[in-house]
């Protein structure tokens, strides 16, 4: 039996390469193991005894940054080995994003920068300010501000193209992490994972430590998982909305006991709960042990995301009133900000995760 | 709990228990004592990132148990555990402590979980302890910020930084000790005395004075703050020691390791695949005389007794995967002259200690999970099992340096966890953990059994201190 053991590193080698100093801390880790309990990522550590790229990136995106691991590290700082797991996956991770990403420098971007999604936002309300403002209207409720074929006009593109953008991106993932053929079973496994959070569960249902250092916490799981199932939701609503539009030739307003709104409103709440929830969570946790760099554009999508829900909700309630238009045109900007930076802002760890849970499915399959 | 940095308030009070330590034993004295009400002190050495002293190291529990019992299946009773000790130590023990150790060692189980600890299925690699041993989930770090944690809702102070410097004793009554912290020295009055902080085995000058020059060339794999500063003060005044003064436990690591505080991750699992020779590139032990877990400890002796305290592991191609990882990369060469040459080893000697042992080697089935009887034939020392040529390059070597784990000279103690001073019992100090668990481990070490010391000894230390001030 042979090892590339040319692959491993020195252990006292801080490195300012993210791959690399991911796979230096991620072989103290395989040395040691007793984190193993904590999440997916230890197992999946010790199934390998020398780690390439893409298993660092698999690793990387596996990792949910729940830190379990780091307030147990007894190789923690002031140590020499200076270990601090949670933030050189992260780092590891966008960096991966970052590289998956056409064009890159975009991804960088949004993804470092709150200010730059800000403005991507603003550049959103002006436009549909602009639209609104230059289109006549064609309908009832806000169809009579902006007409549903100018909508989708608009929209349709800027959901799809996004998507295009990403596809692309997981295919890279794919090859770079070694992914085989998908199974249905691997799917499933790895949407039970994501439904449930599993990797913020801390192992036995006692959380994570992010807002509370040693001690740990459901909260952070309980925020995401309000803004997950509120933006499903909210989703669901849209495609509900859809449906009912071209199959059964109802156009919107919506009543409240419709679908769409019964789906879109409690979508609406959860999301605004869950971002305000994560904000006042990450101003509590240690910076140190996220993404270097990228605290700001995280904020910064967090704002946005929960804006995208505030506003829809607001646009809803102010129906009927003279500020149904400027509601629009704000609710329509974040919509579009959003779904144009899906690709180069945090929104593109959900599929990276979901991608990274199906590969780790299909691992822990054959080798575990 | 409060963290007190203010030396005046240490001072201003008497409190009804003072905890000389801040690890696995004074914690669980800290909880059990803090639980009766009693106003509870700690006094951690280390700084607050180093606080746990070698607990932070550790990563199970040993556990007698009948049945299933948290992580731990089947049973493991009183006898099959005392025989495991007796076995280890050579009959260097105390019956009756052992006895009440592993007896206690059950009702600890779940007061660790109900005081925050949580377990783990045992870890890869380790499924022959899922009988024996409970792992702690994230390891001894995860335990010991649980307890600083439940100590913190119970009311207990703890300082950290803060040195005792000796232990003020009347007859047989402490009154108070001597502490330094912040850069003074503060006297601290206190009603009862836990002293649990640890062994001396970080302090190299004492070392090299027990066991002799050599010892400064040793790698202590725990904490540097295990200085046994309380021991020594406690042996100056006369109390009773107990356990071998000059001797430690040392295990074979990568002699790369950092001087202190490396811990698991330095260890080296490769000899049983290998030769391993010294500095002048001779063989000097057989090592295949049986499987790593059961031979590893008995390596850092035979490493320490060699030239400047150092070997080398070497083995070729096909060995480089059948162990658990280093976390040292292997020093890697294309032939046994070249790898001489990294090492800095003789190369004639090193290539003919290396030709005459593959000479000795015997055809026959090399099986790395079992003993396979694969043994030199004609060799001094032999190889007794999976001795295989090593031949195939490239050829890959580690280094090998004695790593000391503790230290075995404590205080003597009685069932009741008191400490003997020179007129019998003290009245008020009692002591737990690594400082008096040479009574109960005379020689050798049984994996995770330093941990069921702490706690048994901790906890009871705590109940004792606290039903004195009450």
């Amino acid at each position: 039996m042979s090892l590339d053991v040319t692959l491993q590193t020195d252990p006292g080698a801080i490195s300012t390469d993210p791959i690399q100093e991911a796979r230096r801390q991620i072989e103290i880790c395989n040395a040691c193991r007793y984190c193993e309990g904590f999440c997916s990522v230890f197992p999946a550590i010790t199934r390998d005894k020398v780690f390439a790229s893409g298993d660092i990136t698999q690793l990387a995106n596996l990792c949910h940054n729940c830190r379990g691991c780091y307030y147990a590290c007894q190789y923690t700082a002031p140590h020499e080995f200076d270990l601090n797991l949670p933030r050189a996956l992260a780092a590891a991770r966008v960096d991966s994003w970052e590289r998956f990403a056409w064009p890159g420098g975009l991804a960088r971007l949004f993804q470092s920068r709150g200010e730059a999604l800000a403005v991507a936002m603003v550049m959103g309300f002006a436009l549909m300010f602009l639209i609104i403002a230059a289109l006549p209207g064609e309908g009832a409720g806000f169809y009579a501000w902006l007409g549903h074929s100018a909508m989708v006009a608009i929209f349709l593109p800027a959901f799809l193209l996004p998507l295009a953008a990403i596809a692309i991106g997981l295919r890279k993932y794919w090859r770079e992490v070694g992914g085989q053929r998908i199974s249905v079973a691997d799917v499933k496994e790895a949407l039970l994972s994501a439904a449930q959070l599993r990797n913020l569960s801390g192992g036995q249902g006692q959380g994570c430590n992010f807002e509370k250092a040693e001690a740990f916490s459901d909260a952070r799981r309980h925020c995401h998982q309000a803004v997950m199932y509120g933006f499903l939701l909210c989703f669901a609503a849209t495609s509900a909305g859809t449906v009912l539009h071209y199959v059964f030739a109802m156009p919107a307003p919506y009543g409240f006991w419709s679908l769409p709104k019964l789906l879109g409103v409690p979508g609406g709440i959860l999301l605004v709960i869950g971002c305000a929830g994560l904000l006042v969570l990450r101003a509590k946790a240690d910076p140190d042990l996220g993404a270097p760099g990228r605290a700001s554009g995280e904020r910064g999508f967090i704002w946005l995301l929960g804006l995208t829900g505030l506003s829809g909700l607001l646009l809803y309630a102010l129906g009927g009133t003279a500020l149904t238009g400027v509601m629009l045109a704000l609710h329509l900007g974040s919509v579009l900000a959003l779904f144009l930076l899906t690709p180069y802002s945090k929104m593109a760890h959900g599929f990276y995760r979901l991608a990274a849970l199906i590969r780790e499915a299909q691992d822990a399959r054959a080798r575990g | 709990m409060m963290t007190i940095d203010d030396p005046a308030r240490l001072g201003a009070e008497t409190w009804d228990v003072v905890i000389a330590g801040g690890g696995n034993a004074a914690l669980c004295a800290a909880i059990e004592a803090a639980e009766t009400g009693a106003r509870v002190l700690m006094l951690e050495g280390a700084p607050q990132p180093y606080r746990g002293g070698n607990s932070r190291h550790t990563r199970n529990f040993r556990c007698m148990h009948h049945g299933a019992l948290g992580p731990l299946v089947e049973t493991y009773d009183e006898e099959e555990f005392w025989q495991d000790l007796l076995r280890v130590t050579a009959g260097k023990t105390d019956e009756g402590l052992a006895r009440h150790a592993i007896r206690t060692s059950a009702e600890c189980l779940p007061w660790m979980q109900d005081h925050g600890v949580r377990f783990q299925p045992s870890l890869a690699g380790t499924l022959s302890l899922d009988r024996t041993n409970a792992f702690f989930l994230g390891g001894g770090k995860a335990l010991v910020n649980a307890y600083y944690l439940t100590a913190q809702q119970l009311g207990v102070s703890v300082v950290y930084e803060a040195q005792v410097r000796h232990v003020g004793i009347e007859g047989a009554r402490a009154t108070h000790m001597q502490v330094e912290m912040a850069g003074q020295s503060v006297r601290v009055v206190g009603r009862t005395f836990v002293l649990a902080s640890g062994g001396f085995q970080s302090d190299i000058d004492w070392l090299a004075r027990a066991w002799g020059p050599s010892a400064r060339n040793f790698l202590i794999r725990g904490t540097p703050y295990n200085r046994g500063v309380v021991l020594r003060d406690m042996l100056d005044q006369g109390a009773i020691s107990v356990g071998d003064p000059t001797q430690c436990h040392a295990v074979a690591i990568d002699g790369r390791a950092p001087q202190f505080d490396g811990g698991i991750v330095t260890r080296l699992d490769c000899v049983p695949f290998s030769i391993v020779v010294n500095r002048d590139g001779q063989r000097f032990y057989d090592e295949g005389e049986d499987v790593w877990p059961k031979r590893y400890a008995i390596w850092g002796r035979l490493v320490a007794a060699q030239p400047d305290q150092v070997g080398y592991s070497i083995i070729d191609s096909r060995s480089i995967d059948l162990f658990m990882p280093s976390v040292y990369p292997p020093i890697a060469a294309d032939s046994i002259a070249e790898l001489a040459g990294k090492l800095g080893l003789p190369v004639d000697a090193l290539s003919a200690t290396v030709a005459g042992f593959n000479a000795a080697c015997r055809p026959g089935d090399f099986h790395p999970q079992e003993l396979d009887g694969l043994a030199t034939e004609g060799l001094d020392p032999p190889k007794t099992n999976w001795a295989r040529p090593i031949e195939k390059p490239p050829f890959y070597a580690y280094s090998l340096r004695p790593g000391v784990t503790f230290t075995y000279l404590g205080l003597k103690v009685d069932q009741r966890a008191r400490a003997t001073g020179p007129d019998g019992p003290y009245d008020n100090i009692w002591s737990a953990g690594e400082m008096m668990a040479g009574s109960i481990l005379g020689q050798g070490y049984l994996a995770g059994f330093g941990m069921t010391i702490g706690t048994v000894f901790g906890r009871i230390a705590g109940q004792e201190a606290a039903a004195h001030v009450s």
